[in-house]
Order: structure tokens, then sequence, then C-alpha cells
């Protein structure tokens, strides 16, 4: 048994709408897509064209900084349509399913499997959390198996009878590197039945189950270093593709937030219309905004839209787009703050219906002292996101920007009073770091 | 129902002054009156989906509530110290009323003068209207004796606004704590109408009747002697003793600080490490002894003068304090520390906190530089 990592700092988001344990397979989706959106730092350059027939597995497009990495369909069918938005950047490959389910035969070395199937791109390079250098062999491996962001699905329900594909998934992944699963010490299923990984335990508020969070805790990423993190669905994903040698997207998300009738969980293939499965009938309002990932680092979708390349969750809010009288007077006993001036503190088992109102006005940042509380890493985070803000790469580097992403400075985009956007200002340094070192 | 009411009648009054309109010159006020009435519809764009319900309106709004005790006891004090003066008897009631109609002029110029300009410099610069002087205007006349001329308080309000913060880019950005420079301002360019026996009783320094002997005279100004006058402990927590408007009373400002630290609009570490610096600080001049002012108990200074007034409200403001944790601890100590060495050590003035904290505010970055170089090395070696 290894010993228990507790975290102090942090918040868990008291967000209505936690899905419960039921599993909904949801019907075939007539549109899928792969966008490049989702890869941060891809320039995509196009394989096919519309009216192109592909199968699981055939490329759709490549990373002209990386030809080797291809991005796949996630289903057999037909190129119906290539998406673009302004300057003609590419949004989306959609492709229409024709319902076969043939996919590409692929086995041989590991890496290459990873490449030719699509699945590459699953595997994420620390520092800035891009998509892997193919090049580079990573000083360790983490997977976190413990999602605790507000809404989040339990992976040990999402994986409950995917021991064969995670155990395969990691003895794959163990040939590239040492692997690490950090777990939540708290729970137990079918993640504590894994072996050949080096296993902790973190126990404490989100985000412990940050994979950021956790290498900072087992061994930080140094100057120079590179590791690499991988999802740990995904993990059971690339198990099942070496299983069985076809591309199998599949995965289990859940249906979460304030505004879902009936939260629970449901299996689709990855890249699916949200339309296939989000039914309006089980939303509580026509005035929402989806989330595809969860409150805090997710990516707004339409209806239209497409479910993210590593998204386990659909979050469904409320728009805040109205007006409230006085509302900074106002008790507001309907909202949560971890400030003690409104009044969440007198009902600590209360669960919130959040909406996507700013709360507020941005401001020049005031409060200090607050952002430190709910980060837990040993890191000055107002001193690196204003570094971050400058421009200024010594510091940044000195500051540990090379720990972090911005998924682990959402907790302070939710606390700033100031409404500072903490998590853009990060993204922009990483932008920044990347640019000048490379 | 009025919401609905309301907020149709900001609608309708509101094309001209949106940006481009024809009195799109005034947008960032009419901008602040309507997000004063309402918080605004915006919704979040990047970045995390939900937010905090708490804004900087809120933060300073409680800081401005947190100020109430100490406001209502301040205007109650100046009452009862004048017909002290002036040998009359009056009940409480009409020693508070006495002392709201003095004191309301003071925080009226101080609003005024104060929001007046940060108006213009918002408009000037297409900003929003920060909150921050909310707090800073009520706090300027608390820490001025009641008879302070009205157009110090203005002049002294314009030079905190301008040159203490807005020069620096606004709330947010300024070095020093803009309510204490205001005070240094009117300290140092009319320090007879700051300081002295006079000041602090309504009217004291203006002749008219009063009772033979009355002396304006703080507890304070009695430190050099190892006493503290002709006034009892009791007085001074209580408050019933002259002074700034607003720093006499240890209880009120008690309450402050309990609701500014429950809030956590305050910073515990600050408010915490003002008062053990005072008290070490003291208790060291204890140990050594040799002169009356010295021998004062350590655990009286924080009860006297502007010290817990200026540890609370002052010494806590989280834009001049540190940033850093461990910064705040530092600056806090030594704030302590330098107040009460001000005090004992220099024969010139009898309190130390307004210079104390203004020379901690210009040290603050600097002690945050060495606490974040100590963590950078502490990576570095990992």
């Amino acid at each position: 048994m290894s010993k228990v990592v507790k975290l102090r700092r942090g918040l868990d988001i008291r967000l209505a709408g936690d899905p419960v344990p039921k599993l909904i397979v949801a019907g075939e989706a007539d549109l899928y897509a792969v966008s490049p959106p989702d890869f941060e730092g891809v320039v995509p350059k196009l394989l096919v064209r519309e009216g192109d027939k592909v199968k699981a597995g055939s490329p759709l497009f490549f990373d002209k900084n990386n030809e080797q990495v291809l991005f796949t369909s996630p289903v057999s069918g037909v190129v119906s349509e290539v998406r673009r938005g302004e300057k003609r950047k590419l949004l989306n490959v959609i492709v229409q399913s024709d319902g076969r389910g043939e996919s590409l035969e692929f086995k041989g070395d590991v890496a290459d499997v990873l490449l030719s199937s699509g699945l590459w791109p699953m595997v994420i390079q620390r520092p800035y959390g891009r998509i892997a250098d193919t090049g580079v062999r990573p000083r360790d491996i983490f997977v976190s198996g413990f999602d605790s962001a507000p809404g989040a699905p339990d992976m040990n329900f999402v994986l409950g009878d995917r021991l064969d594909d995670l155990q395969k998934g990691f003895d794959v992944l163990g040939e590239l590197g040492k692997v690490h699963l950090s777990l939540d010490s708290t729970r137990a299923g079918v993640l504590d039945k894994v072996t050949g990984v080096e296993v902790h335990r973190f126990r404490g508020p989100h985000p412990a189950g940050n994979v950021g969070v956790q290498i900072n805790h087992i061994n930080p990423i140094r100057r120079g270093d590179v590791v690499w993190t991988v999802d740990v669905q995904n993990v059971a994903i690339i198990g099942r593709l070496f299983r069985t040698g076809r591309l199998d997207m599949t995965r289990v998300v859940a249906l979460s937030g304030p505004m879902v009738e009936r939260p629970h969980y449901l299996q689709i293939v990855g890249g699916a219309q949200v339309r296939s499965f989000v039914m309006r009938s089980n939303l509580k309002t026509t005035n929402v905004r989806l989330i595809s990932g969860n409150a805090l680092t997710g990516t707004a979708v339409s209806h239209d839209g497409f479910v993210g390349f590593y998204s386990n969750q659909i979050t469904a809010l409320e728009e805040g787009n109205h007006y409230e009288l006085l509302g900074w007077i106002a008790p507001r006993l309907d909202k949560l703050s971890v400030s003690k001036s409104y009044f969440s503190w007198l009902c600590p088992g209360k669960r919130y219906s959040l909406d996507t109102n700013l709360n507020g006005g941005e401001r020049a940042i005031v409060v200090t002292g607050l952002w430190e509380k709910y980060l837990p890493m040993d890191i000055y985070p107002m001193h690196l996101v204003k570094a971050c803000m400058a421009g200024n790469i010594d510091k940044m580097e000195a500051l540990g920007i090379y720990e972090v992403l911005p998924e682990d400075f959402a907790l302070l985009d939710f606390v700033d009073p100031s409404k500072t956007e903490v998590q853009q200002a990060v993204r922009q340094g990483i932008n920044l770091m990347i640019k000048e070192l490379s | 129902m009025i919401g609905r009411l309301l907020r149709s009648v900001v609608d309708r009054v509101k094309p001209p002054f949106e940006k481009g309109g024809r009195l799109g010159w005034l947008h960032s006020t009419f901008d602040a009156f309507e997000t004063f009435l309402f918080v605004p519809d915006t919704v979040t764009k990047g970045g995390a989906h939900i937010r905090d319900a708490v804004d900087l309106k809120r933060t300073i709004f409680m800081v401005v509530v947190a100020l109430v005790p100490a406001l209502l006891f301040g205007m109650y004090n100046v009452g009862y110290q004048h017909f002290l003066a002036v040998g009359q008897v009056s009940d409480w009631w009409g020693c508070f009323v006495y002392g709201f109609v003095r004191v309301l002029p003071l925080i009226l110029v101080s609003y005024i003068v104060g929001l007046g300009i940060e108006f213009a410099f918002a408009q000037k610069r297409g900003h929003e209207v920060n909150e921050g002087f909310l707090a800073t205007g009520l706090l300027i006349p608390l820490i001025m004796p009641i008879d302070v001329p009205l157009w110090m308080v203005a002049l002294a309000t314009a030079f905190a606004v301008i040159i203490g913060k807005e020069v620096f880019g606004g709330t947010g950005m300024n070095v020093f704590n803009p309510a204490l420079l205001a005070r240094a301002f009117v300290f140092f360019s009319y320090t007879s109408f700051i300081s002295g026996d006079r000041v602090w009783v309504r009217g004291l320094g203006k002749g008219g009747e009063y009772v033979d002997g009355f002396s304006g005279a703080t507890p304070l100004s009695f430190l050099g002697e190892g006493s503290i006058g002709r006034f009892d402990l009791w007085d001074t927590v209580l408050g019933t003793v002259p002074g700034s408007i607003g720093e006499t009373s240890v209880i009120a400002i008690a309450i402050g600080a309990a609701i500014l630290l429950f809030t956590g609009v305050a910073s515990w570490r600050v408010m915490g490490s003002v008062f053990a610096g005072g008290l070490a600080m003291g208790l060291v001049f204890n140990l050594v002894g040799g002169s009356p002012i010295m021998e004062v108990p350590f655990w009286m200074h924080p009860l006297l003068g502007g010290f817990a007034f200026g540890a609370v409200f002052m010494a806590t403001d989280p834009v001049t304090a540190a940033q850093t944790n461990v910064g705040k601890l530092i600056v806090g100590f030594l704030i302590g520390v330098l107040c009460v060495l001000i005090r004992v050590v220099n024969p010139g003035y009898p309190e130390g906190m307004m210079l104390a904290i203004l020379f901690m505010n210009a040290m603050a970055p600097l002690v945050d530089h060495y606490v974040v170089a100590a963590n950078i090395r502490r990576r570095a070696r990992r």
C-alpha cells in the first residue's frame, strides 16, 4: 500500500447534477467529426476531400509541424463536409457514418500503431501539454485514475468492465516508459486491479485529480524533463486497439450539470454529434450552454457541434444572460461563493445550480493571498500568472511554467473577485514559451 | 417586479450612452451607475464557465460594512468630546446627532472629490469605474481630526487619488494606501491642523467657551511621561478619548476586524502579525527600560492611538501589503515594530502607525521579491 498524498488546497464546487451510475447506450449518430481546434498547437493539413470513403482509422488530416501524427476517422462512412471558420480555419472534418463499423487493421510496433491508427494524439507531453513529440522518449508516463472536476465521471464506473483493455493499454504504454497511475484513496474499483504500474494515492478536493498536480507531488517536471500523460479512458481505448487490431473509439461520457433533467452516463463513439445523444427533452431549459468537458475547463459546443477528442463529459449550464437587481448587495442564497461575504457557508451540503453569468465586472487584480488556496502545488500562482501576462520568459520558467497547464488554474478563474481570466493568461504564457524556445 | 420596471427604464435611457452614441463619452459613468443597480448580463467567454458570486463590489462593500461600527462610534465620540469640553450634559443621542452633523460634511467632501476624479479618469481611459474608492472615501474622514478644514480634505483626497493611485494605473496598481497618503499629505503640508492638543475636539482650536483647564490632548501625547494622562484604560478601549474620528474605539474596530476576518476580506496574517510586531517591540523596550516611555507596558500600545485602526483597516489593504503569504507575515510584523519604535524613540511624532504602514507599503515589493526568490531557489534545488 503506497502512502496517501493528502492535498488540502483546492475546492470541490458543489454544482448540481452529478451523474447517477446508470449507463445508457446511445444510438448510432449520423455524423461524426474530428475537430482540429481540439488539438493545441496542431496545424492541420487535409488528406481527404468531401465525398471520400473512409473506414475507422483512415487518416483525415495530419499535423504540418509533425507529419507523422495522423488524425483518423472514428467510424466508417463518407467524408460529408469540411467545415471552416474565419480565415478558412479548419473547424471540423465531418464523416457521415455508414453504420457498418468497418475498421482498418493495425499491428506492429507500439509507436507505429499508435501513430498510424490516430491514437498518438491521446499521448500528451509536458511541459506545455501538447501532443507528444514522436522522436522523444519520456522520463515517466502519468495517468490520473480519477477526475475531481464538478460533475465529472467516476472512472471506476466508466471503466468497470474494461479491465482487459485497461491492462493491455497500461502494458503497451509500459513499453514506452515507466507508468504511474494515481488513484483516489477514498474509492476502490477496477483501477485497483491494474498491475505493472506504480500506483500513487491522492486525497483532497479538486484539482487533486488533475494529472499536473499529481506529477508535482510524485516527481516534478524540471527543466529539460519530458513526461507524458494519457487520459485513463484513452488508455483503455489504446488497449482495445492492441487487443483487437481494430480501431474502436467507443467511450463513455457523463452527461451532467444543473440543467440536465436526468444526469447519467452515455456510451457513445468519440466525435459523435452532440444532438445524437443529448436530447432536448433531457434539458431543463432551452437557454442552455452545452460544454464538451467540465464546467471549469471545457469548451462550449452547440447541439450541432461534436464531442471533443479528449472529453469524458458533457455539461449543461443555464446561460446567465440576465440582469440581477442589486445582486452585489443582496444575500444571494442561491449562489455559491467561497467568500463568506455571501451565505453559502451556512449550507455546506447544498448543491448549486450555477449559471454562466460572470457575476460582476472585470477589474485589476486586487485581492491577494486568495489564489494560493486553490493551487495545491509549490508555485506562486499570482507571480507566475503576472509573468505570463508580462511575457517574461525567464520568470515564467523560474516560477514553474513547465509544470502547469491552464486547467490547473481553472479554480482561480472561478474564485477571483476581479474576474481575471487566469486560464487564458496561462495559455498565453505557454504559447509564448513554445514560440520563443522552439 | 420593481426590478423589471427599473430595468425597462434603464434599457430605455441606455442607448445614447453606448460607445459611439451621442453621450458615448459618458459611457463609464453610465456603466458605473448601471452596474451599481444591476449585476450585468455578461456571461463567461473563455476560461471557467461558472464563476463565484463574489465580485469586487461585494468585497469593497464588506470593508465599508466593517467600518460602520467605527464610523458610528466616531460620530458619537465627536459629540461626546465636544460636550465634555464645553461642560454641557448631553445624552448619547444628542452626542451622536452633534457628531453626525459634523462628520457628514467630511465624508461627503471625500466621496465627491474622490469619486469625481475616479469617474473622470475611468471616462478618459474608457475603463469601468473601479470600486476601490468606496472604501478609501470612508477611510479618509475616519483618520482625520474632526476640526480639519473641508478644503484640506478635498485637497488631500485629490492628491491621494491622483498621485497615489491613478498615476500608477488605478485601483490594484497603487504602491501606497491612498487613504493614508491623504493623511500624510495633510500631516506634512498642514502639520498644525493634524497634530497637537487642540485639533481632536470639535471647535477647541477656534476659541469659544470651554471648561477651564480642559485639554484636548490624546492619551498618546502623555506617553512620554509613561502614562496616558487623565484617561483610564477603559476609556481607550471603549473609545471615549480624543483622537482621529474613527480610531479611538478598540471595541468598534474589533467588531470591524471580526467582520473582515470572518468574510476573509482581510488577511489574518497581516492583521495578526501587526499586533504581534507591536507587542514584541513594546516588550523589548520594557526589557531594556530606562525611560518612562520605554516602560509603558507593552500590551498598552495596541490599545492607543491609531494602532488598532491601522492594523485592521490599513495594513490589511491587499494591494499595498505584501502579496505572498510569508511576505504578509513579515510586512505586518515590521509595521507593528516600526509603529512602536516611532512612538517610543522619536519625540517629534507621538504616533507612528501612519508612517510605519506607508514605509512598509514601499518595502512590501522588496519583501515579496525575496520570498519569491526563495521559492525559485527551492524549486530549482528539487
